[in-house]
């Protein structure tokens, strides 16, 4: 029990952990921004980022940063935390760690989706629109095989795992039936990068955030409740269908635009809600800190596969399935005890 | 007019009709209970006098408006229910999971109120559960971790309480250690309703008896007068002697042996 602030009528009753792990994660991600857009082949010291950014810098400074770093660190942020936000309310609504987007096929649809547009010659924005378009109908899909007399979040997440197999066999054919750029083209997508993302990329991320964090932070309160059971928390007076419907649009939006911009990037969405949890250690899953864990895991994996085996750049989807896997490994382990 | 009623009440999971033209009226300030055998709909009309399960026809009414037609934290401020499974977080200490039946009385901006405080600690001193309050609710017993969800819906203070199968999964001594519990709320003026297996621990409980069997509202009122061995023949389908609780004078279910007694096996 936390002491509670109380003002008048209003009162609230904050949870001094989460605000320090979320402040903290804040200031991790404002280091994890700075450092990689400082160094590299080029240095640009702290102090003329800013500068750079609003256009007072040299020109090759300005380059690097407004142009070729800054966008870069941006979108990453920015799908990260998407990534986070659409795990959390994914495993919340399953009550399973597994039950993820990058887990249960909709991350999957989503890069089906933007192959297609790759092996089609698609334009940057028809990739977009084909992950958005290919994750909302793997969503429709995973959702509708899974009804039955309401949707069960184990048999969600066992349905889910088999559309994300096929999924990936869909790939997997596109790619053997494309021309051999293309496919080339496609699968460096595949494995999700952010390498040569620019402000187009960061916008529509930023813009789904803006628009649906607020979204989220509204059904925060009554997902958790939900995570007891439909009845518990109807009992208490949720309105648990319009609830649930938000979450699932917000979530499957969030995991589509993320997967545009940076392509099907796994493990963040499945990691940082767990991460997010035991730093903070709040019973059930906690939204704003998985967006934050998102935002630093991604942006922290992407500067190691820039640096890590410099010059050779790592997309950072290889880095992110790595750590995540081992994560997924120890975690399991862990749960067996 | 009783504040908790249901009229005309068609219940079905789907296609599967569970129960129809159902009347049933909860009385007022009374501990209801709801018996019948496996599948008789009991907990089907309690999911449905709960706002849980839209009846297929009918109404459930509460305070003489429509339930469903109220919103839903208005509902939940009057009436409380303990479902018969609930997911326990993981990590959750007690006096958080309590504290979540505050929720009805809370708004964005008014979250944790004095109001909140006080009816948390009563609801912990009331389930005897107060000294377990920075436990982790998943390290309880069976019996300690339902008196933790009966504080949960204690703290909601509503003067109706549901409880869907209470005693269920809890040995002997922790069925009897709830239902005190729930005889001390009813006492104390809420209107109680249970969902309950035992008849014996219904009659000794109950101020009121709904039996049910098929769907159907087969006999209702004060134990001592609906308890009768054709009654338990007719919905139960077992033939019994009926005697006096030699603790509480209220009937006792006693189920005929199936032979005589054993003698003993000759060597």
């Amino acid at each position: 029990m936390t002491t509670p602030v109380r003002v008048g009528p209003y009162s609230m009753r904050p949870a001094p952990r989460a605000l320090v792990v979320s402040l903290a994660l804040v200031a991790a991600s404002v280091a994890l921004a700075l450092v990689a857009i400082s160094t590299g082949e080029f240095t640009v010291p702290v102090a003329d980022i800013v500068t750079a950014l609003f256009g007072q810098g040299t020109p090759v400074a300005e380059l690097i940063v407004s142009q070729l770093r800054a966008p870069r660190v941006v979108t990453g942020l920015a799908v990260g935390a998407a990534f986070g936000l659409s795990g959390a309310i994914f495993q919340s609504l399953t009550r399973n760690p597994l039950g993820s987007p990058d887990f249960i096929g909709f991350t999957a649809g989503a890069a089906t989706g933007g192959v297609l547009a790759v092996v089609m010659g698609g334009t940057a924005v028809q990739i977009a629109a084909g992950s958005m378009f290919g994750c909302v109908i793997s969503a429709v899909l995973v959702y509708a095989l899974a009804f039955r007399r309401g949707v069960q979040g184990y048999r969600l997440v066992l349905v889910g795992i088999g559309v994300n197999a096929v999924l990936l066999a869909a790939d997997n054919y596109l790619l053997t039936k494309a021309n051999i750029n293309d496919a080339a083209n496609a699968g460096a997508w595949l494995n999700g990068s952010l390498s040569g993302r620019g402000w187009d990329h960061a916008l529509p991320v930023a813009i789904a955030l803006a628009v649906l964090v607020p979204v989220c932070c509204a059904v925060s309160r009554p997902l958790r409740m939900m995570e007891m059971g439909d009845d518990a928390a109807r009992a208490v007076g949720i309105r648990v269908e319009p609830v649930r419907a938000a979450a699932i649009v917000a979530g499957v939006l969030l995991c589509g635009v993320a997967t545009a911009a940076a392509g099907p990037v796994m493990f963040v969405a499945m990691a940082a809600p767990q991460l997010a949890r035991r730093l903070t250690r709040s019973p059930g899953v906690t939204l704003i800190a998985s967006a934050l864990t998102g935002a630093v895991l991604l942006t922290a994996a992407d500067l190691a596969a820039q640096r890590l085996l410099a010059p050779t750049q790592l997309p950072v989807g290889v880095l992110t399935a790595a750590i995540g896997g081992t994560y997924l490994a120890l975690l399991l382990r862990k749960d067996r005890r | 007019m009783a504040r908790l009623t249901g009229s005309d009440l068609t219940l079905a999971y789907e296609q599967r009709v569970v129960a129809s033209s159902l009347n049933v009226e909860i009385p007022d300030e009374s501990f209801t209970v709801i018996i019948g055998p496996n599948a008789c709909g009991k907990s089907t009309l309690l999911r449905a006098l709960a706002r849980m399960l839209r009846p297929k026809t009918g109404a459930v009414h509460l305070d003489g408006s429509v339930i469903t037609s109220l919103p839903s934290k208005e509902v939940a401020r009057r009436l409380g229910l303990l479902p018969q499974t609930s997911i326990v977080p993981d990590g959750i200490t007690v006096a958080d999971l309590v504290a979540r039946g505050r929720y009805p009385h809370q708004r964005l901006m008014r979250q944790w109120s004095k109001a909140d405080e006080v009816a948390v600690a009563s609801a912990m001193a009331a389930t005897d559960v107060t000294s377990l309050s920075e436990r982790i609710v998943d390290e309880l017993s069976g019996g300690q971790r339902q008196r933790v969800w009966l504080a949960m819906a204690l703290a909601q203070e509503t003067p109706i309480l549901l409880l869907d199968e209470p005693t269920t999964y809890l040995d002997i001594s922790h069925q009897i250690e709830v239902l005190d519990l729930c005889a001390d709320l009813h006492e104390q003026g809420r209107t109680m309703v249970a969902v309950l297996h035992d008849l014996n621990q219904a009659c000794r409980y109950a101020t009121h008896l709904i039996v049910m069997r098929d769907g159907v509202l087969v006999a209702e009122g004060e134990p001592a007068a609906v308890m009768t061995p054709d009654l338990v023949e007719q919905v139960f389908d077992l033939r019994c002697e009926i005697i006096a609780d030699p603790q509480s004078g209220t009937p006792l279910i006693v189920p005929e042996a199936r032979r005589r007694a054993r003698t003993p096996v000759a060597h």
